[in-house]
């Protein structure tokens, strides 16, 4: 079974800065990591070739410097990397992204499951991989908390909904994100990271993959940012003065104000 | 300091120190507190393939040195040594299959160690041998079908939770320490069974019990090397394993250090961090110069070893003696800078301390090893070395 799981290098930190001049995320001096989410879709993927067999192909869309994040993915148990990395990608939103990697799935063409994570820590939208199902026009499960059983090309999972979780089947090839509940990443291991270190990653270019030029990039992103900023910090608090017994009356005054007693 | 790593060994290093932060910190204390065996830890150092490293590559290992196994023990001993003490047993219990068994031995016990899929335990000592090795009395009597074993074996690392036990016993009872060989005992072997498991002072996540063996019957080719040699392999074994004990006594100090350093630079006395003490800093000094000297010596011995020095007794020794004794002295200080909280079990240092105490004690007690050491430098004088 070929699996293929999405991966996307994030700015390892809560402290964002942003570039106020281009409204983009300031990146130097902050180490970047797995995106946590994609980690459970690489691991879920290493243990379903476990299970039934096959490979795995760590894949993501990025910045020549992601091939670091690549060759960690092959030291955790994928097989082989693919970077897609061209300046023509670059700006993209989820739209232009998901039709970016669909196009990279389509040149692959052998594939039984994409796996992604449910969503990205940097852009939290947790399109892409609904989107990458319909540039595709294969079946989708999101929130997945455990591949039950995959017989054939019928695969069970379990998903996490609102109130429960929900099991469904569904056919393959197909695509499925997947939330933290479903397992515990492993390390990298001693063999992994010398395979690592050898592993040729080929990088992808925009003319590597027949796209539609209008739609990727900035250029075939449907969304674009047109600002940036820290929601300004609203100090509503109000402090009481005067005794105990003053300060009980006033505040139950102010509830009854508000309408809250 | 510049250990003169390679980049392999600094790989290594940093892949320990993670697993031992991100898998073994959050649960130490637990562990502690529960004695239970740090089962979930053990898959994952497997996964990381950190059992491979000191089994040689023609039996799915990755051919690494004693440093590189010493190098392992220091990060994980670091944040937890107990947790340190059950995957570091399965290398003493290996040792014998490693270095003096048959082929068939090696293919067939050696991979699934590498793979972490077995752990092992080595048993030599009993209520009436300890240092005195030689009183051993479990004996092993040859019989048409192989050996049968009885005895009773006691403080045994990994008992109950190894499948593979070297078990040191009696082939011949009249030729007192010429008698002894080693046997492999697989776990679930009819006759053999796990007795009292002891609780302890501290490495309290590893499991230390009794094995018993009532007319256990061995097939003969479980018998590692010729009969007669245990006693020959246990000394070789235990020189081989010892740099290792010396490893876990310096992560033991090391860590101990660190957290004493954290806590005294927190730690508000009139007015200002206790770091700024005179005396705190004459105490942290002390205690990194120590530590920096007991890991040189650890790192020289079992560079010495990787060389492939015939005879290294008393560098082994040497390493296990003064580290241990640099690890209990650091512990100590350790506590005793961060005061009550030091003291207190919500802080890691009164259990690092509890854990040192072992280091002194197992592998040859530092007052037998110091034995040696005089003899082998009065035998040195007498070859004029």
């Amino acid at each position: 079974m070929n699996i293929i799981v999405c991966l996307k290098q994030v700015p390892g930190t809560t402290d964002v800065r942003i570039d106020p001049e281009t409204n983009t995320l300031r990146r130097q001096g902050i180490k970047n990591i797995v995106n946590p989410f994609d980690a459970y879709a690489l691991e879920e993927g290493v243990r379903l070739k476990e299970r039934y067999g096959g490979k795995v192909t760590a894949i993501s869309m990025g910045p020549p410097q992601a091939e670091e994040m690549l060759r960690e993915a092959i030291s955790c148990g994928a097989d082989e990397a693919i970077l897609l990395s061209d300046a023509a990608f670059a700006g993209a939103d989820t739209l232009a992204t998901s039709y970016t990697l669909s196009q990279a799935m389509r040149k692959i063409e052998q594939y039984d499951l994409v796996i992604c994570g449910r969503q990205t820590i940097d852009g939290d939208t947790g399109q892409v991989g609904p989107e990458l199902a319909e540039w595709l026009d294969v079946p989708f499960a999101a929130y997945v908390s455990k591949v039950e059983e995959i017989d054939g090309d019928l695969m069970r999972v379990e998903r996490m909904v609102e109130d429960g979780h929900e099991i469904v089947e569904m056919s393959l090839p197909g695509i499925i994100t997947v939330v933290k509940e479903i397992n515990v990443p492993r390390l990298p291991s001693l063999r992994g990271m010398a395979r690592s270190r050898k592993a040729e990653i080929p990088v992808w270019t925009a003319s590597d993959l027949e796209v539609d030029e209008g739609r990727i990039g900035l250029v075939g992103s449907a969304t674009w940012v047109v600002e940036i900023f820290f929601p300004r910090r609203v100090h509503q608090g109000e402090m009481l003065e005067g005794d105990p017994e003053s300060q009980v009356d006033t505040l139950l005054e102010k509830l009854r104000e508000a309408r809250i007693a | 300091m510049d250990y003169g790593l390679s980049e392999e060994q600094k790989t290594l290093k940093s892949l320990a120190r993670r697993i031992a932060e991100e898998r073994i910190l959050p649960v130490r204390a637990e562990l502690d507190e529960t004695e239970e065996f740090p089962r979930s830890i053990m898959k994952d150092l497997a996964d990381s393939d950190i059992f491979r490293i000191f089994i040689p590559e023609e039996y799915d290992g990755l051919g690494g040195g004693g440093l590189d196994l010493c190098l392992v023990i220091e990060e994980l001993s670091r944040v937890c040594s107990g947790v340190t003490v059950c995957y570091a047993a399965t290398t003493l219990g290996a040792y014998a299959i490693l270095e003096f068994g048959s082929e068939e031995q090696k293919q067939k016990y050696l991979p699934d160690i590498a793979a972490g899929k077995k752990l092992a335990a080595f048993g030599l000592t009993e209520s009436t041998a300890g240092s005195d090795v030689a009183a051993i009395k479990t004996t092993a009597e040859k019989v048409p079908e192989g050996y049968v074993l009885n005895g009773t074996k006691q403080f045994i690392t990994n008992g109950g939770e190894a499948e593979i036990y070297t078990i040191i016993a009696l082939t011949n009872k009249s030729k007192g320490p010429r008698g002894a060989s080693a046997f492999v005992v697989e776990k679930d072997t009819p006759g053999f069974t796990f007795g009292k498991k002891e609780k302890k002072m501290g490495i309290r996540t590893s499991p230390t019990r009794e094995l018993v063996f009532r007319n256990c019957l061995v097939p003969e080719e479980n018998l590692i090397g010729r009969e007669g040699m245990g006693f020959v392999m246990t000394m070789r074994i235990l020189d081989r394993s010892r740099p290792g004990i010396g490893a876990q006594a310096v992560g033991i100090a090391q860590g101990a250090l660190e957290a004493a350093v954290d806590y005294t630079a927190q730690r508000i006395q009139f007015g200002k961090p206790i770091i700024s003490l005179p005396v705190v800093q004459q105490k942290i000094a002390e205690m990194a110069t120590q530590v920096e000297a007991a890991r040189l010596l650890v790192y020289a011995t079992a560079r010495t070893i990787d060389g492939g020095a015939r005879s290294y007794t008393e560098e082994a020794s040497m390493a296990k003696v003064f580290a241990s004794d640099v690890a209990m002295k650091v512990t100590t200080e350790a506590v005793q800078v961060c005061g009550g909280a030091g003291y207190m079990r919500d802080y890691p240092l009164e259990k690092m301390m509890r854990d040192a105490k072992i280091t002194q004690i197992y592998e040859g007690s530092n007052e037998v090893l110091r034995n040696t050491i005089a003899v082998g430098v009065r035998k040195r004088k007498a070859r004029r070395e």
